[in-house]
């Protein structure tokens, strides 16, 4: 069994990992930037190792100088988190080079999800249903038109090294595709050094659903159900909850099957999560394999009881972990909303000091932090401060007690989106749950122009 | 004469505009990075790039003058 673990990562997540190790019984390693040195993650750990300056290509993803950390503390695992090297294939396989276990899949599974193409052929040889478009890239807009014909508009033209959704937009015509085609590889160009481009059709209405998966290396796979993450701004997700109200029982099988199928194909092991884009009619198409923990990890352990951190280390231990499909159950209703410090409207960062910080309080009432009072918030990093998650019988008595911890949480000094959250929670579609993906663009932003 | 100021600190990502370049109103002069987003600072008004205070990975603070622009 694992018996120390370095958490390669900041924030919440880190403290998050800590927790779940301390309860296990495992000494806890943190590394942190010269800009984290006031971070309570830090403190938390049993031992603390500052690994550089503020910049992330010099702290978080010094891979060298983690390693060095990792084998001075005599750490025998790395937990990467989300972010920073968690999908670093290479950091992976240097870990095994020094006899360190990667708290995660092998670095082989990391590789193939990592790339957008080879995933998506990967899932469609394991019969997973794929988005209908290009099985590889197209390098010129006469190729994009010729294609445009077989998939038929609206069309979802993407950068194929793209993230944050830059190079990234919707076409309705020919002539729309070939101005689109121009302007968007010209800006994966100069942002990613790749200006090759792949598409695939537009689900129309589509709602964003994943499914939480965990394996280990007996042969033993479960689902933990879905998320539904479908308010999103900039790509991002901004409110997850689980389970869906969208998807009937019959759909949820589907998808969990689905899931399992991906895994046993891949061969998968540890914690991952296959994400979905669900149409109006319940048709579910494959988006990405995240192969890491998420973010909104904690609404499914909420509503399962299951603490995925402590899966991960049973399961990176070489151990069989301790859940099996048929014991895990639905209960309750989770909902998890993203604080993030950014203007409420323009969603662009709102990096300083917090000079005041209230949190809600309750029994079913979570919060995971990254910042506290009297604190800077540095531009260095991720704008997420903290993630409220909250816990009820039904979906309406957890939107009662969110709308209620929203109202007493208070963060002053920094702009955050918490106005942007209350006003979410109150929304007629919101509470019917009616979310697309095109909520925040299609209710809030329009209201708020008005 | 304007100047392009920092909206948010920072560092700078990209610099997207030479010194002597015309530019239009609304045209990209300097690309800032800040909490992982890329915030693009354009000019004002249409004018020449006169000179850049600032160049690709220097760290900046909010309201800090970046480019002026004739």
């Amino acid at each position: 069994m694992i018996s120390k673990v370095l958490i390669a990562n900041r924030g919440e997540i880190a403290a998050r990992i800590i927790r779940t190790c301390k309860k296990m019984g495992i000494a806890t390693v943190a590394v942190y930037s010269e800009a984290d040195q006031q971070a309570d993650f830090v403190t938390m750990a049993d031992e603390s190792f500052l690994v550089g300056p503020p910049r992330v290509n010099e702290s978080y993803l010094n891979i060298e100088r983690i390693l060095e950390v990792a084998m001075e503390a005599s750490a025998d695992a790395i937990h990467p988190g989300y972010g920073f090297l968690s999908e670093n294939e290479q950091f992976a396989e240097k870990c095994a080079a020094k006899g360190i276990i990667f708290i995660g899949p092998n670095s082989n599974v990391i590789k193939q999800m990592g790339s957008k193409i080879a995933a998506r052929n990967l899932m469609k040889q394991a019969g997973v249903p794929v988005v209908p478009g290009t099985d590889g890239v197209v390098s010129t807009a006469e190729d994009a038109l010729e294609t445009a014909k077989q998939i038929g508009y609206p069309i979802m033209l993407k950068a194929s090294a793209g993230g944050g959704g830059i190079g990234m937009q919707v076409v309705q015509s020919d002539e729309a595709l070939a101005k689109a085609f121009e302007s968007n590889s010209k800006r994966a160009l100069n942002f990613f050094g790749d200006g090759s481009m792949f598409m695939e059709k537009k689900i129309d209405n589509a709602r964003h659903i994943e499914i939480q998966v965990l394996a280990d290396e007996h042969g033993n796979s479960v689902h933990l159900f879905e998320r539904e993450c479908s308010i999103q701004r900039r790509n991002q997700k901004v409110i997850e909850e689980a389970p869906s109200i969208f998807i009937s029982d019959e759909t949820r099988k589907l998808m969990g099957e689905a899931a399992l199928q991906a895994v046993k194909t891949l061969g998968y092991t540890n914690a991952g999560t296959i994400e979905f884009l669900v149409d109006e009619q319940e048709n579910f198409y494959f988006l990405e394999m995240n192969t890491r923990i998420q973010v909104e990890h904690p609404v499914t352990e909420e509503i399962t009881g299951v603490d995925i951190v402590e899966q991960q280390i049973i399961i990176a231990s070489g151990n069989e972990m301790t859940v099996k499909q048929d014991d895990l159950q639905i209960d309750g209703h989770a909902i998890e909303v993203r604080i993030y410090a950014e203007d409420p409207v323009t969603f662009f960062p709102s990096p300083g000091y917090i000079s005041h910080m209230e949190l809600p309080e309750g029994e079913q009432v979570r919060n995971e932090i990254a910042v506290k009072e009297d604190y800077h918030v540095t531009p260095f990093y991720d704008p997420m401060i903290g993630k409220l998650i909250v816990k009820g019988k039904s979906r309406n008595e957890a939107i009662n007690l969110l709308k209620q911890s929203l109202t007493t949480y208070k963060v002053e000094g920094i702009k955050t989106n918490l106005p942007m959250l209350l006003n979410i929670v109150d929304h007629p579609q919101f509470l019917n749950g009616n979310t697309t993906t095109a909520f925040i663009d299609k209710y809030y932003l329009t209201q708020r122009k008005n | 004469m304007q100047e392009i100021k920092a909206s948010m600190a920072g560092s700078v990502w990209k610099i997207v505009a030479n010194v002597g370049d015309s530019v239009e109103e609304g045209q990209d002069i300097v690309i800032l990075e800040s909490m992982k987003m890329e915030i693009p600072i354009a000019a004002e008004s249409a004018g020449t790039v006169n000179e850049l205070k600032v160049a690709e990975g220097d760290f900046v603070n909010e309201g800090d003058v970046l480019a002026i622009v004739e």
